[in-house]
């Protein structure tokens, strides 16, 4: 096939001794035609990156070796390249975009300049004509301004600005082979939107082939001419966008679609009238000092929220980063300040307490985070950590040890873990550690802030289903942050739409979801990828 | 960019009041009689009562603060007790050979260090690698004043392709009597300043190398010279200057030693003499004076920052 | 389906029982560790039992002035006849009290400076600010200072190179807390209800001890080398006491004649920081990449 731009035949890829599996991918056998979008999908640790990384030869080759396969880049078998060759095919032939792009520009170059390099290796052309052709490129991927923007540095730019001139930079020079490992991850959810739009539009006009890494399947669904799924290191299932997503074959991949919640809420019964657990007024929070020589900046992170949460209700707080919604979590568990406002609970305002009397209501008020990596202190048993809390307010050890025992059950893990360490546990399983050490003070009110975010998708699903579960066994009132519309359809009664520091909008969530007021909502919604797709509902 | 440049300036205020008041009670608050101490174990009653005077201890504290500020503002750093020449005069005196030696190492120490550095960061792992980590190690723990001696020993007593001793100004004897003298000492003083600095390029260049923007660099094709000096030392600047900066604290030590081993009559040389003569305020105005050009020259690396790094502009 | 993924999950959480390998094999399968440990433990028993070899190191004999390296006077002697093998195994004893005691010293007051100053926001900048003015104060001449005003004893000789040691433990302390006190599990910890203290001593005290062992084997050998130098100054510890740095200073003037009086302590010394050095940056590879990366 002469359209064929990749070709990658049994390509196998050995990981370093000492880890936990011999090869990183293995046997991987795969195609990108002109003019396609191929998705590679696939949770943490599925090889995905490894293949992208290993055609592009930008793997470490002291650790990872290709032992066996073919990569063939028009015809040409890559593996076979020397150093020079392969420097000459990058970003000649074959460019990359990479996930994060404030860490994959250099911070202290012109984002002019770093486009420019790649002419500047690659032709012979005048430092003029350089600038010309940047200056051109820019304008293909719709910046603004381009021949001031030259002059920029990068932390002058948003995100998608950014992303932006990475995806220039990849089309300089017209490469047959885009490839995009996680594009649009660290984007915000409108930015990603147009990001995604932008990538399509460039594909087809210059009838590139693109390789793109995503685990998000709402992403799969906007882009996808193809989807490859990876689970292991090995292609467990390949087909068209439609085949894939409508009718799945492998059980892996009905598993890990089914997994994806629908942007849809599902139909819940009118919330009785339970009482109020948790109560914000006018709530503000200011950072920003004005100090003689600074300009005053102030930030308003949190500005006049009103809220309510009552027992046995999630109440949903979505938002983009910045919008402060991580703010008003913090500010409600006291870990920060309020600048003024009231926080209510249980009939007392805790807003203004010293950590002297606020500490009696600690108890009643529990936070999950996000990293689950980082919210268990390495050195304790998971164990110690969950009984830290109910000793503090005086629970005798034994006692201790049987709700933590019991708590384990609940959160599905086996009680006798109770004396390892959080190294030896997965990240679900330690975000279930997190919920269990929340439980065992027995609060009224749990905060979840992006408690499922960092997790795999089949994972989020588990943990989502461990939330709802607790939350009705112990009537309590959630307080559940996300930027994730697609998981806040699913878990949450009522919703409250943040931006920049301000509610925009709140309601129950089903009303919330089909007739959007604000139009920030409206283009929160909008922009969620793969809403055309009906993935799976949660009970 | 103009706010930062000022308020980085104000900030050594504080740092210099700090010194001095620092100073001040170093004298005020040590144990037993300093004035019986600095006047040693022969002196009479009257040379203390003298040097008490002198020092001006026999006034009341806050007379003493007053003065003493009053004193460093007009930028009078003291009055040496037996020559009884100002300690600016004595400074100035000296200035030249210790001067023209910190420079020479500065240049010298950088010239070495970062290529040093840069290459065993690269090469991390390597031989060369493996050199530069132990040559940074033995740097640390050989004493300036034994590696002085040693160098004497072998290149001047043995070989005698090097002068043994002394200082020849360029300005007098010409520039080639000046290197001559100069070789030894630079070496001796800068051996501890390149294990410094080379450590620590390599452990910046090294982080530098992790990082997403020298992936993308590769996935544009540049080749790994230019990914080296292009990307990675642009980035790995702003610590490695700061670590220049903080050596110099380092090399002041030094060089006092190294200009006793080589009889170098600088201000290394001045403050042996004020520790053999105990004459104090020289002592004192030394630690002054050396501390406000530490303060001065860290300022003027922090306000380089701003040439290297863009993010830097408030 | 939901109970099918949950006995998953137990079964995996029992059997990926991968035990954590001790701090103590670790350090012993690290070659820097071993041999840095091993000479110095050499040095520090050569100190102990110097007498045991050697004659007295303050015997004057005349007659044996300044004599090069012998069978009789390993080392040579210097201009009063005494052996400098002796003075030099005896000297080891001055300089390791001073370098355990001015780590123990300095690594004390900075740790309870540092966790003030990361913890308390009222005296973070009054003692940051002094900690900044100290640190632009070169140590010697500070030393040198000290000493010069309160009399030379081993006393005043340790608290005078303690003071310039002791602002790089406060920054040191003072950036771990710092980094710490945002973790997620500090944070629980707080929102549990956890007590300061606890907060303290549970949660953010063990994150400063590795990068504190490491940093008092750096503060050991700097010790050393500073009181050396002070010695060879003629700064340091009252001359009649053998330490290197006295048996070199004396050996100055004599230096072109009879370098061995330099030599012998020299390299003594040279050996001794070196295996403390060597130690220190064993440990800090097997104690904490992330600041093995920093330094």
């Amino acid at each position: 096939m002469s359209d064929t731009v990749l070709e990658i035949k049994g390509l196998t890829v050995r990981l370093p001794e000492g880890a936990d599996r011999e090869f990183a991918i293995e046997d991987v056998s795969l195609t990108v035609g002109k003019g396609e979008i191929v998705c590679i999908v696939g949770e943490s640790g599925s090889g995905k990156s490894v293949t992208a990384f290993t055609v592009m030869g930008l793997i470490p080759k002291k650790d990872l070796v290709p032992v066996a396969g073919q990569i063939l880049l028009q015809g040409d078998d890559l593996l076979k390249k020397s150093d020079r060759q392969m420097r000459k095919l990058r970003g000649e032939k074959m460019a990359m975009v990479f996930q994060e792009p404030m860490t994959a520009l250099n911070p202290v170059v012109k984002v002019g300049d770093q486009i420019g390099e790649l002419l500047e290796i690659h032709t012979n052309m005048s430092r003029a004509a350089r600038k010309t052709r940047v200056i051109e490129v820019m304008k293909d991927v719709s910046l603004p301004d381009p021949e001031k923007m030259y002059n920029s540095f990068p932390h002058q730019l948003s995100g998608g600005q950014r992303q932006r001139i990475m995806i220039a930079m990849a089309l300089a020079l017209e490469p047959g082979l885009l490839i995009a490992d996680e594009p649009t991850t660290a984007l915000d959810v409108t930015t990603q939107a147009e990001v995604l739009e932008l990538i399509k539009d460039i594909q087809r006009r210059h009838g590139m082939g693109v390789m793109f890494i995503t685990h998000d399947f709402g992403v799969v669904a906007d882009i996808a001419t193809r989807v490859i799924v990876m689970q292991h290191g090995k292609v467990v299932e390949q087909g068209t966008r439609d085949q894939i997503l409508t009718d799945p074959q492998h059980p892996y991949t009905k598993m890990l679609i089914g997994s994806v919640p629908s942007l849809t809420p599902p139909d819940r019964p009118e919330p009785k009238a339970a009482e109020v657990a948790l109560e914000a007024h006018k709530l503000n929070k200011v950072y920003g000092t004005s100090g003689f020589f600074s300009k005053g900046r102030v930030v308003h992170a949190a500005q006049d929220v009103e809220l309510v949460v009552h027992r046995g209700e999630t109440l949903g707080v979505v938002g983009e980063s910045g919008s402060g919604k991580s703010t008003v979590a913090r500010c409600i568990v006291r870990l920060i300040d309020p600048t003024g406002g009231d926080i209510t609970i249980n009939g007392a305002n805790i807003a203004t307490m010293t950590e002297r009397e606020m500490r009696p209501y600690r108890q009643q008020i529990q936070i999950v985070f996000q990293d689950p990596y980082r919210s268990l202190n390495p050195r304790r048993t998971v164990g110690q950590s969950i009984v830290e809390g109910p000793m503090n307010f005086g629970l005798g050890a034994a006692e201790a040890q049987v709700r933590a025992e019991d708590l384990m059950r609940i959160v599905g893990l086996a009680p006798e873990a109770l004396d390892r360490f959080p190294h030896q546990f997965s990240g679900g399983q330690r975000q279930r550690v997190c919920i269990a050490r929340a439980l065992a003070m027995e609060p009224k009110v749990l905060i979840a802030d992006e408690a499922v975010s960092a997790l795999d998708v089949s994972v989020q699903a588990q943990v989502l289903r461990l939330l709802h579960d607790v939350r009705e066994r112990y009537d309590l009132a959630m307080l559940f942050i996300t930027h994730d519309l697609r998981v806040a359809a699913q878990i949450c009664d009522r919703i409250m739409v943040m931006q920049h520091g301000v509610v925009v909008e709140q309601g129950r969530t089903a009303d919330v979801y089909a007739n959007p007021n604000h139009p920030y909502t409206k283009s929160l919604l909008a922009a969620a990828p793969g809403r055309d797709m009906d993935f799976a509902r949660l009970a | 960019m103009f706010f930062y440049i000022i308020k980085r300036i104000l900030a050594t205020i504080p740092v210099m009041v700090i010194v001095a008041l620092f100073v001040f009670l170093m004298l005020r608050l040590s144990p037993g009689d300093p004035a019986a101490v600095i006047a040693g174990d022969y002196a009479t009653t009257e040379d203390v009562e003298r040097i008490r005077e002198q020092l001006g201890l026999n006034e009341p504290i806050p007379v003493q603060m007053y003065k003493w500020i009053a004193q460093l503002a007009r930028g009078d750093l003291g009055t040496a007790i037996f020559s009884k020449l100002p300690v600016t005069t004595l400074i100035g005196q000296r200035l030249e050979p210790t001067l023209l030696l910190a420079l020479c190492t500065i240049i010298f120490t950088v010239l070495v260090a970062v290529p040093l550095g840069t290459i065993a960061a690269y090469k991390a792992g390597s031989w060369i690698d493996r050199f530069v980590m132990l040559f940074s190690v033995a740097g640390f723990s050989v004493p300036i004043f034994v590696l002085g001696y040693m160098l004497i020993y072998v290149l001047s007593m043995q070989l005698k392709i090097l002068p043994v001793q002394g200082y020849k100004s360029p300005f007098e004897y010409g520039l080639w009597e000046f290197l001559r003298h100069m070789i030894l000492p630079v070496i001796t003083l800068s051996v501890i300043y390149i294990a410094l600095i080379a450590r620590m390029t390599r452990a910046t260049v090294q982080e530098v190398l992790q990082e997403d923007y020298v992936r993308t660099a590769r996935a544009k094709g540049q080749s790994e010279f230019k990914v080296l000096m292009f990307h990675a030392l642009r980035n790995a600047a702003v610590p490695i200057v700061t670590v220049i900066g903080l050596g110099i604290a380092l090399m002041i030590g030094g060089v006092v030693v190294t200009e006793s081993v080589y009889n170098i009559p600088g201000l290394g040389r001045l403050v042996l003499d004020a520790v053999l003569a105990r004459d104090y305020p020289v002592i004192q105005g030394l630690i002054l004076f050396f501390s406000f050009i530490y303060i001065l020259i860290n300022l003027l690396i922090d306000l380089s920052y701003t040439l290297l790094d863009p993010r830097i502009r408030y | 389906m939901a109970n099918v993924d949950q006995d998953d999950l137990m079964a995996d959480a029992i059997l990926s029982r991968k035990e954590n390998p001790g701090v103590v094999s670790l350090m012993l399968n690290n070659r820097a560790i071993f041999w840095g440990s091993s000479l110095l433990f050499v040095f520090v028993m050569v100190a102990i039992l110097a007498p045991l070899f050697t004659a007295d190191p303050v015997s004057i004999n005349p007659i044996n002035r300044l004599k090069p390296p012998s069978a009789a006077t390993l080392f040579g002697t210097d201009f009063l006849g005494r052996d400098i093998f002796a003075r030099t195994l005896y000297g080891a004893r001055i300089s390791l009290v001073v370098g355990i005691a001015v780590a123990i010293i300095a690594i004390s007051i900075g740790l309870v400076l540092g966790l003030v100053a990361g913890y308390v926001r009222v005296l973070d900048a009054v003692i940051m600010r002094t900690m900044d003015g100290l640190m632009s104060i070169p140590a010697i001449l500070l030393a040198i200072a000290l000493i010069s005003l309160s009399g030379a004893t081993l006393g005043t000789v340790i608290v005078a190179i303690v003071i310039p040691e002791v602002p790089r433990v406060v920054r040191l302390v003072r950036a771990v807390v710092l980094t710490v006190r945002e973790e997620p599990y500090v944070e629980a910890a707080i929102a549990a209800g956890t007590k300061l203290p606890l907060i303290l001593s549970r949660h953010i005290l063990p994150n400063t001890i590795a990068p504190l062992i490491v940093q008092a084997t750096y503060v050991c050998a700097s010790a050393m080398l500073t009181e050396s130098i002070l010695g060879f100054l003629g700064a340091g510890i009252p001359p009649e006491i053998p330490s290197w740095g006295n048996i070199m200073s004396e050996g100055r003037t004599y230096f072109q004649i009879s370098p061995w009086i330099i030599f012998f302590p020299g390299i003594a010394l040279a050996l001794t920081v070196l295996a403390v050095n060597i130690v220190g940056d064993g440990l800090r590879d097997t104690l904490d990449p992330r600041i093995a990366r920093k330094m």
